[in-house]
């Protein structure tokens, strides 16, 4: 996991290589088995590398036809492509709407996984705590398909109601304007079905790192006259916030990629739409593979493979983001 | 490829060299078991009607079996034409030039071609409180393009006179993929109201902004999950729904497999053919008749050069064209049984097919 990458540079031991050569040259520990195993270690570093690169080269190289094909060659092959579109003109609204979803689920996980995990760090009598944590990661086993079902099957009709409240009393605020979806198919209820899905990564982050927070701060607080809220606003949260921030990122990286949820809940559609309570606007890029790729052939597929390229240059950007705000926030936060 | 040239010498060789090495056993009771191979493929549209007609004749004749490759209607036609398929489904009938290839395969005059499947695509809503709508195609394919948008709308209540119609907006749902249903759908509009309906006809739904999901199941249960949905699915999978009577001439007929199987049979023939070759110029406006069908044809040869192949192709076929036959694949693939006027003209063609 992110946060337990490496230990803080002050009081790091020196680097693998240094060590290596160092004890080589004693010539005693790197002798037998140990030796190997040394082997059996770089060789499983070097696969994830491998493998990455492998699945950068295939979807560069099959999305390749239809990144250099002209707009009418692509209208002409792929079902839905609108004439006289570019191919980053018909990614675009795709790649909205998968940034939007997550985006949403975040918000909405976020702060209610903040707080399952304070109430199981901090609040909670210790063997609720051990049963709630438990409850928390089994969420996590819950394969996708299934949330598509509940989510399109129970979720969306207890929620119609609610957006159809907003639709009438909020519509002022943009993201609650236009025609509520009669069905409920729209990506408001995705929102919150992937904010579930995320919801169990985010807070077994935070409650790792929430319980990591040194005790002597927390009496030093407590003793120091803070309620019980201050002494985590003072200091649990500002020990936790880098943890939390890759928690997040990480949740981001899985609401990004989330397929059968998606497909099974939303009416797609090809805008720019902020309308969240619309059906009919959105549309994710896996979903959107995943619909597309049963009746498609020729350059129809290349298209495909094009748009999960860009998904993937997405969720890279995402970790990347993500592991800059924690090294940046290194310093201050110990949590490591 | 390969197979294809095997099948295409096979058909020009003599009866005991021949790739499908079937032989036809006498039983003691009369009867004939068959044996060996026989790879035929086409429209996806018959794909689960053929396991259920294959599981049933291979159970009939263990030692013999049919393979059905789900290649698509031009694939069919494309593979019988060059004789790489004995017989072949498919959605369009074959056109001149490729019956012209095909008669260079099986012989002047003996093509056999016919109406094997009819899958009825029913119009389905979610009213509260209303049951059963007619409408009009016009007005059908005004709403499913978004220009009428409420239930009450005076288009829908000048068919509908002394029904209560509630002041619902009307939510069109429709099949987010590349679906055979959405073709069928669209191409029954394009042909029966081109004014309205103008748009191409594709797998994939021409209406943007509007509802949709995934599958069958998927809008039907998402015309369920609202009020006043309105959707198009395979006739059979819309049980808990209202049903659209459409407009047919000046009635209107509500869904049913024998108003389905009636427009193939009232349709008129189409002219100039084999009299193996029963392909039928479909009418969307015969009194009393379901006009949303698609009806999708077998092609097979009258005489193959093999016995074997013949052998296998008249059982085999002829299983397709009984009435069991098309009754397993209703239950089987909701579709519409062909009527027993047409099996019984079409069924002794097929038994007539023979080898040499």
């Amino acid at each position: 996991m992110t946060i337990t990458d490496s230990p803080p540079s002050g009081e790091a031991p020196p680097g693998p290589r240094g060590r290596v050569v160092r004890r080589r040259a004693s010539g005693d520990t790197e002798r037998g088995f140990s030796r190997i195993f040394r082997w059996i270690a770089t060789g499983a570093g070097a696969l994830i590398l491998a493998v990455l690169a492998a699945v950068a080269l295939f979807l560069i190289a099959r999305g390749w036809p239809a990144i250099t094909a002209t707009p009418a060659e692509l209208a002409d092959s792929v079902p839905r492509y609108p004439d006289d579109t570019s191919l980053v003109a018909y990614v675009g609204p795709l790649v909205f709407g998968t940034l939007l979803a997550a985006v949403l689920a975040l918000l909405l996980a976020t702060p209610v996984g903040m707080g399952i995990a304070l109430f199981i760090s901090h609040y909670a009598p210790r063997r609720l705590a051990q049963g709630l944590g438990y409850l928390v990661d089994l969420l996590a086993a819950i394969p996708s398909v299934i949330y598509g079902l509940w989510g399109f099957l129970v979720l969306a009709p207890v929620l119609k109601p609610v957006w159809f409240w907003l639709g009438e009393n909020a519509s002022w605020f943009p993201l609650f304007a236009g025609k509520v979806s009669a069905t409920g198919k729209s990506i408001a209820t995705v929102a919150v079905v992937l904010a579930v899905m995320v919801l169990p990564i985010i807070t077994a982050v935070s409650r790792e790192v929430f319980l990591q927070t040194p005790k002597l701060h927390e009496e030093a607080a407590l003793a120091l006259g803070a309620t019980r809220w201050e002494m985590v606003r003072t200091a649990v949260l500002p020990f936790g916030r880098s943890g939390v921030i890759s928690a997040a990122m990480l949740g981001l990286g899985r609401a990004l990629g989330e397929t059968m949820a998606v497909l099974m809940i939303l009416s797609p559609g090809f805008t720019y739409s902020l309308h969240l309570l619309e059906a009919g606007n959105h549309q994710t890029i896996a979903a959107y593979i995943a619909n597309d790729f049963p009746e498609a052939s020729g350059l129809a597929v290349n298209t495909l493979i094009a748009t999960g390229l860009a998904l993937f240059v997405i969720t890279l950007a995402v970790n990347m983001l993500a592991r800059w705000i924690v090294a940046r926030r290194k310093e201050f936060s110990g949590a490591n | 490829m390969v197979g294809a040239l095997a099948l295409t010498l096979a058909a020009c060789a003599p009866a005991n060299e021949s790739t499908g090495d079937a032989t036809g056993d006498e039983t003691t009771d009369g009867g004939m078991s068959l044996s060996g191979e026989l790879s035929g493929g086409g429209a996806s549209t018959q794909e689960v009607a053929m396991e259920a007609w294959r599981a049933t004749f291979q159970s009939e004749n263990p030692d013999a079996t049919v393979n059905y490759d789900p290649i698509g209607s031009g694939g069919g036609r494309e593979n019988f034409t060059s004789g790489a398929f004995p017989f072949a489904g498919s959605d369009a009938a074959l056109d001149d030039d490729e019956m012209a290839a095909a008669e260079a395969i099986c012989g002047e005059g003996s093509v056999l071609e016919y109406p094997a499947y009819i899958s009825p695509i029913a119009v389905a809503f979610n009213l509260e409180g209303v049951d059963e709508l007619n409408l009009s195609p016009e007005t059908i394919a005004k709403v499913f393009k978004g220009d009428i948008t409420k239930w009450n709308d005076k288009a829908i209540a000048a068919d509908n006179e002394g029904v209560d119609l509630p002041d619902t907006d009307i939510t069109v749902v429709h099949r987010s993929d590349d679906s055979g249903t959405t073709e069928n759908f669209t191409s029954y509009l394009n042909t029966v109201v081109p004014d309205v309906w103008d748009f191409e006809v594709e797998g994939v739904w021409p209406v943007e902004g509007q509802e949709s999901a995934q599958g069958t199941s998927g809008v039907v249960n998402a015309a369920e999950a609202g009020d006043g949905t309105i959707t198009y699915a395979d006739a059979s999978q819309v049980a808990g729904l209202g049903t659209i009577a459409v407009g047919v001439g000046d009635d209107f007929v509500p869904y049913s497999a024998e108003a389905a199987a009636a427009v193939v049979e009232q349709s008129p023939r189409v002219e100039g053919t084999a009299d193996t070759v029963f392909v039928y110029d479909l009418q969307r406006d015969l009194a009393g008749t379901y006009p949303i069908v698609l009806v999708s044809y077998q092609m097979a040869c009258a005489t193959y050069e093999d016995e074997a192949t013949a052998a296998l192709v008249k059982g085999f076929l002829g299983h397709v064209m009984s009435e069991e036959g098309q009754q397993e694949a209703s239950d089987q693939a909701g579709s519409a049984p062909i009527s027993s006027a047409l099996i019984g003209e079409i069924a002794p063609e097929i038994e007539a097919i023979t080898a040499g």
